[in-house]
């Protein structure tokens, strides 16, 4: 006696949570049956072995179903196939989305190729995430990528009307669709500390202040692609480093203010002209491409490891980095204050996030 | 001109790429009502196109309003070659025909191909001007309501209740035509989607004008089927009770929010208390009517069988002469029709007096094969489709149909009669088909009616008043209506457990819904007898002969075992009895499903109890101790588990009256068992009724086996295949229908009949136990209405399609709400009493209380028995709610997303929404869907298949109910699901046909808010289709 067909439909749609993970996460209908025997499911319900296959079987069929409607969350919302209250669409919606910090760190700043598609296997193999996981989450990326690429409007306004995503979810997507437009490096050895949060806020920052839409909001790519014009701009801010006597007055303007406030004063007097040195010169590198792209790297090789050695701790770095902003207004000399600080006040709250272990 | 039909069509959306190169569709629509046809523009390039059509008008005839389905046809535009079909949509526009129902149809209908499935949705806005026919000759039936509900429906109030009506009409099957061979499957898919489509049409309309004929204005109860005789043609058939119906108006007739169905009626102007007493006996006497008519139709009329109670004319002292009187004014009222047969399976209080017990009918017939080629060549016509130009041809072809029915409901006539009764209720007919061989049955229940809903108003006045004073509550309907004296079969009565007064059989089946007002003890449970028999391959009358003569033992094994089922469940009736009897190609399959309780006026069953056949043999001694031990535990596990605790009655009450030389009915297994043995199991066991089991062969062996096989529900499921569970009247809202088919493949090798029977049982089984598992977050839950179907469509293959509803309850609330309820039963006696003062007081205020176990004493006490640990009690359930995975499902009430515009449908296959009142029946609806596919790997293979099928039947039905303004389908029914594969050719194709009642509901909590004339699930049709209008 074998099965030849089996099938189960309700008129509303059963979604198991449990079996929807399990989906989520690649397993095949196998596997999934394993690890639910192993949750100790058949106990607690006195279900046979072939009573779970046959859910599981369902389950895959109907989320295997679903999917092709998962790709435009909108169609899920107005498609007569499956009732689903809307409750549980937003569930389905919002976990196909989801996507694990392993993966994602490993695509982040990635162009969103076929090239990167196929180092999909080394990616599964490193994180132990199933190929068909990675493969489902670098293809939303991709997707949501495709749809927001060129739109005009918010960046996570826009993923959320097309995504239907969640505002936190949404905002995740921004960072990546702009990480991935951008190509900023997050591969490096140096960079392997940070996390995908830590990447996100700065894009964050970065979306909010350093983009076209953060000048002008009725602009194409406006919040993918980075201010050009802001960009060569900030070739300007180079007189900071380069004319001498200003350097010497920001430093004793910083040193005056935070004397006695400062457990790592010493340390800070020291490395001022390096560090100011540092976080100027990457300002003014920004017009390459390639340099936008390291732009962490050089944050953490010029910044965060100088400070780190030196055990700043991370109210010192803030007060450091307020002071070191703020100084510049009195700088009788330096005229470009509206850009320096549009420049630094992102930097200062990206590189406060990016201080620590 | 009696009618324009207006159709406007709006917009597309989601449409499929038909053009590749720019991946976007040039889309037009044919809009198409019998031999008119118009088109929109063409509006190119978009899947989402917006055509906002102006309004189409076809002035037709409302006979063919009646009969045609409108046609809508997407296509996309292409100026080279010829334009693609996209898919098409028909709308049975049935339900603007009459006043009360809908008035426009309007929304979102998908867009379906019999090939591809759902393809994008189109809007649709489509309205009836009926102008006033004063052709008295008129052909159309106009204005006559149809209802699948198999009760009076809930807002209105049944005035007479006519009786059965029934039709059918014949045509060829376009899949057979020689035609086939060239066209296309879509083409073929759907010439045959609308022949039926237009079959029903013509079927209903001819049933509406006998409805007319009979001064009724509605049919309750209607099914309608289909038989796909393969070359030999399509009939298809309906039956339903034809009534006149009124609308109850008066928001107070159906008053404030009770959970349970029931209790509307109860809130009618018509209470009174029902019949009282009961009996049924369930012998299975068989009555052998084989007469075999081998003329140019070769038929076997087969042995019926009558499971039931027999009856007491003689009935008790009081009630006799004014039984005899009410017998006679039924019998007149009955006899003026032909079949005295009802399709209702419950009834306004009052209607059923007695209840006789299940009769069946059942015929093999050969199917006539058509060779006509003259045919062929007409059918090419306009009007090609019509049925008429194919009776022309074969215009003996419906009459012999018809001959056929009427033979059989002879048959059920006669047994009825001979059961003491002059009319059948709960009547169903259906057939299985193989080959050329096709299996007739019908069954019902005999009863006893009360004439006075039967004509106009004459006979009431002071009968009804008797029939007030005479019939005690909850055990009227179990009485025998037959003569004690002069039984069709032996049986074993007693005196009513409830009332004293009459007799009542010791075990009663019927296919009927409990009565509302029954005695109940406990709570009931599904029921089923499952059964395979071999058969020799043969053809024609050889194979029809062999079918019939396996007939009569199935149908007496099928019986065995719903008799034993029942006893090892300490119940004593069965209600929604339906045994279904599949033809296969090798094979023959019985499946009997009921519903069984223990009804407090029937006698307590007594054990079973088992029988070895060398006695002396020790060890086998002691197998048999062992079953015999392990039937026992069952029997009282069960009783524990359903809650059957009747009061101990002191024997000098009931049993003395009667004679009673042995109380007990044997089963016999062997013919050469002595009578020696009786006597000795007698002495074994001093308890009365007890049923012994002869194991005597490896069969009966397997038979005991099989029996404890079948594991009860987890705990919180309790399952029923009738409307509402026994005992359950505390339901939530919460409802879930489903499909759910299995098909097994047996492996050819020895098939011997026991490894068929437990592949068969098997089957059945763990499909029960996936549903369970699947509904597991909805506990505690009822399965309620389950409905299984098995068919044979290849050698080795059994499918079998379940539809049922899960329906959740609230445990702590019942004891509230029983306790409320009776309060509340009481208090309406009370008041009932000081309005009507011709109901004898001691009815109301005696009856309850006196009552050695009645209902409110029991409710009463287990109500203070729990009432010391509701916070426990309630700490359990909702520890068992939260952490299920769909525990979410709850919170479907909760305010939607903004941008949803999907409107909720329920679906239902129960007369009822829990916990809403239906305030409208917008029509009926009846779909029929083909769908085919030449690519079966690419989509999933045969589950894949028929799962995406089942999904896009049900979108379309509810899409068609939301167009309509409803937000639900009540007594939704899955008629047929016929699958075909053909794995190698990579090919499968299934038909499916549904139905259903479009109703408008509302919450019970929201009754009060909302004014009754502006349900809120109207907004979304009435919005889109405001837009339009203006």
């Amino acid at each position: 006696m074998t099965s030849e067909l089996d099938i189960f439909v309700g008129n509303t749609t059963l979604i198991d949570e449990d079996v929807y993970r399990l989906w989520l996460d690649g397993y095949s209908v196998s596997d999934a049956v394993a690890l639910r025997v192993r949750s100790g499911i058949l106990e607690q319900t006195g279900a046979t072995a072939a009573v779970l296959q046959s859910d599981t079987m369902d389950h895959y069929r109907t989320f295997h179903m679903l999917e092709r409607l998962l790709h435009a969350p909108p169609k899920l919302l107005h498609q007569l196939i499956f009732q689903i209250p809307p409750s549980r669409q937003a569930l389905l919606i919002e976990r196909y989305y989801a996507f694990d910090e392993a993966f994602v760190r490993e695509v982040l700043g990635k162009k969103l190729s076929k090239g990167t598609k196929k180092d999909l296997d080394d990616i599964s193999t490193k994180t132990g995430i199933t190929l068909k996981s990675c493969r489902r989450q670098f293809d939303n990326f991709k997707r949501v990528f495709k749809v927001v690429e060129e739109m005009r409007g918010s960046l996570v306004d826009n993923i959320q009307q097309h995504f239907l995503l969640s505002d936190r979810l949404a905002r995740d997507y921004a960072a990546i669709v702009f990480f991935a437009n951008n190509r900023f490096e997050t591969g490096k050895k140096k960079l392997q500390y940070l996390s995908f949060g830590d990447f996100a806020f700065c894009a964050e920052l970065m979306i909010q202040n350093w983009t076209l839409g953060a000048v002008d909001s009725q602009v194409d790519d406006m919040d993918v692609d980075l201010d050009k014009e802001f960009l060569q701009d900030l070739k300007e801010l180079k007189m900071l480093v380069a004319d001498k006597d200003l350097l010497d007055l920001h430093k004793s303007l910083v040193c005056t203010a935070l004397r006695g406030k400062l457990g790592v004063f010493s340390e800070m007097e020291a490395n001022f002209k390096n560090l100011s040195r540092g976080l100027v010169n990457v300002a003014a590198k920004l017009t390459h491409n390639k340099d936008v792209r390291d732009l962490f790297v050089d944050l953490v090789e010029k910044f965060v490891e100088p400070c780190r050695s030196d055990h700043w701790p991370l109210n010192d770095v803030r007060l450091f980095l307020n002071q070191y902003s703020a100084s510049v207004h009195s700088l009788d000399g330096f005229r470009h204050q509206a850009l320096w600080d549009r420049y630094m006040g992102t930097l200062r709250g990206c590189l406060l996030r990016l201080y620590h272990d | 001109m009696p009618g324009k039909l207006k159709v406007k069509i709006v917009a597309g959306r989601h449409l499929p790429v038909m053009d590749r190169a720019s991946d976007l569709t040039d889309a037009f629509v044919e809009v198409k009502f019998g031999n008119t046809t118009f088109k929109t523009d063409v509006y190119l390039k978009s899947l989402n196109p917006q055509w906002n059509s102006e309004w189409f008008k076809f002035e037709v005839d409302d006979e063919d309003l009646q009969d045609e389905p409108l046609q809508i046809t997407v296509l996309d535009h292409d100026t080279y070659s010829a334009n693609d079909a996209i898919g098409k949509v028909y709308i049975d526009i049935d339900p603007l025909l009459y006043s009360e129902a809908a008035t426009v149809i309007s929304g979102w209908f998908p867009i379906y191909d019999t090939i591809h499935g759902i393809r994008g949705e189109i809007n649709v806005v489509v309205k009836v001007d009926l102008f006033n026919d004063l052709n008295r000759f008129r052909q159309s039936s106009c204005g006559v309501k149809f209802f699948c509900t198999t009760s009076i429906p809930k807002c209105y109030r049944a005035v007479i209740i006519h009786g059965f009506v029934e039709e059918l009409v014949v045509n060829e099957d376009p899949e057979y035509q020689w035609i086939d061979r060239i066209r296309t499957p879509r083409a073929s898919n759907e010439a045959r989607q609308r022949l039926i489509s237009l079959m029903s049409g013509e079927l209903q309309r001819k049933i509406g004008l006998k409805v007319l004929e009979m001064r009724g204005n509605a049919v309750v109860g209607y099914l309608q089927c289909f038989d796909l005789e393969g070359e030999s043609g399509l009939v298809v058939r309906a039956i339903g009770t034809a009534c006149t119906l009124d609308k109850l108006s008066s928001p107070a007739a159906f008053l404030p929010a009770c959970n349970s169905p029931s209790k509307e009626m109860k809130e009618s102007p018509l209470v009174h208390p029902p019949s009282h007493g009961c009996r049924s006996t369930h012998n299975s006497p068989i009555h052998t009517a084989t007469g075999s008519r081998l003329t140019q139709n070769f038929s076997v009329s087969v042995p019926t069988l009558i499971y039931t109670g027999m009856g007491s004319g003689s009935a008790g002292k009081e009630g006799g002469p004014f039984k005899a009187l009410l017998r006679q004014q039924t019998q007149s009222a009955l006899e003026q029709r032909e079949f005295p047969f009802f399709t209702l399976t419950a009834f306004p209080p009052g209607f059923l007096v007695h209840v006789g017990g299940v009769v069946s009918a059942r015929s093999v017939k050969l199917l006539d094969r058509i060779h006509n080629p003259a045919f062929v060549g007409i059918m090419g016509n306009t009007r090609s489709y019509k049925l008429l130009d194919w009776n022309s041809f074969n215009s003996d072809e419906p009459e012999t149909r018809d001959a056929w029915w009427a033979e059989i409901r002879q048959e059920i006539k006669s047994h009825a009669k001979a059961l003491g009764c002059h009319a059948v209720v709960g009547y169903s007919e259906s057939t299985s088909i193989c080959e050329e061989v096709c299996i007739l049955s019908a069954s019902g229940t005999a009863a006893v009616l009360n004439p006075r809903f039967l004509q106009d108003g004459t006979v009431e006045g002071c009968l009804e008043q008797r029939l007030e004073e005479n019939l005690p509550a909850g055990c009227g309907f179990c009485h025998i209506p037959y003569d004690e004296l002069n039984m069709p079969f032996p049986a074993h009565l007693t005196y009513c457990y409830n009332c004293r007064k009459q007799k009542v059989p010791d075990v009663l089946f019927t296919t009927i819904d409990l009565p509302i007002d029954a005695t109940v003890i406990g709570k009931g449970c599904l029921i089923q007898a499952r059964l395979c028999r071999l058969k020799k391959k043969a053809q024609a009358e050889a194979n029809a002969t062999a079918i019939s003569n396996l007939l009569p033992f199935m149908e007496y094994e099928v019986h065995t075992q719903l008799m034993n089922k029942l006893k090892l469940k300490g119940m004593n009736a069965l209600f929604g009895l339906r045994i279904q009897i599949t033809v296969g190609e090798n094979m023959l399959m019985g499946l009997a499903s009921a519903t069984g309780v223990y009804l407090a006026a029937l006698p307590t069953p007594g054990g079973i109890q088992i029988a070895g056949k060398t006695p002396n043999d020790g060890s086998y001694e002691q197998h048999i101790s062992h079953m015999q031990k392990k039937i026992n535990d069952t029997i009282a596990k069960n009783k524990e588990l359903y809650e059957i605790n009747p009061p101990e009655v002191s024997e000098e009450i009931i049993g003395s009256p009667i004679p009673e030389p042995r109380q007990r009915s044997r089963l016999l297994r062997s013919q050469s068992e002595s009578s020696d043995e009786v006597t000795e199991l007698d002495l074994s066991h001093g308890k009365k009724d007890a049923f012994v089991l002869e194991i005597d062969d490896t069969d009966a062996m397997e038979d005991v086996h099989s029996l404890l096989t079948d594991v009860p529900p987890p705990s919180g499921f309790y399952s029923c295949n009738t409307e509402i569970m026994p005992g359950i009247n505390n339901w939530t809202s919460e409802i879930q229908m489903f499909t759910s088919v299995r098909v097994i493949r047996l492996s050819s090798l020895n098939l011997t009949n026991q490894a068929l029977n437990k592949n068969f049982n098997d089957l059945c089984e763990n499909l029960l136990k996936s549903l369970y598992f699947k509904l597991r977050s909805m506990i505690p839950c009822c399965l309620c209405h389950v409905n299984f179907t098995v068919s044979l469509p290849e050698d080795e293959l059994i499918q079998v399609t379940v539809t049922a509803v899960a329906i959740t309850f609230d445990k702590n609330q019942a004891l509230q709400t029983t306790k409320t309820h009776v309060e509340k039963s009481l208090q309406r006696a009370s008041t009932d009493n000081e309005e009507l003062l011709q109901f004898p007081l001691e009815l109301c205020s005696d009856s309850l209380p006196s009552h050695p176990f009645p209902p409110a004493k029991e409710h009463l006490e287990s109500a203070s028995s729990n009432s010391g640990i509701p916070a426990a009690q309630r700490a359990v359930t909702v520890e068992k709610a939260s952490p299920m995975g769909e525990g979410n499902f709850r919170n479907r009430s909760a305010p939607p997303c903004a941008n949803s515009t999907v409107g909720v449908v329920k679906m239902t296959p129960l007369s009822f929404i829990p916990g809403a009142k239906i305030t409208k029946y917008l029509g009926i609806i009846n779909m029929f869907f083909i769908r085919e596919t030449t690519s079966l790997r690419e989509e999933g293979g045969v589950s894949g298949f028929l799962h995406a099928f089942i999904a896009e039947v049900f979108a379309m039905v509810r899409a068609h109910v939301a167009a309509l303004g409803g937000n639900a389908v009540v007594s939704y029914i899955m008629k047929q699901c016929v699958f075909m594969e053909n794995p190698n050719k990579n090919q499968a194709q299934c038909l499916i046909n549904v139905s259903g009642d479009a109703v408008v509901f509302v919450r019970e909590s929201e009754l009060e808010v909302v004014s009754t004339q502006q349900p809120t699930a109207n907004c979304q049709p009435s919005c889109t289709g405001g837009e339009v209008t203006t």
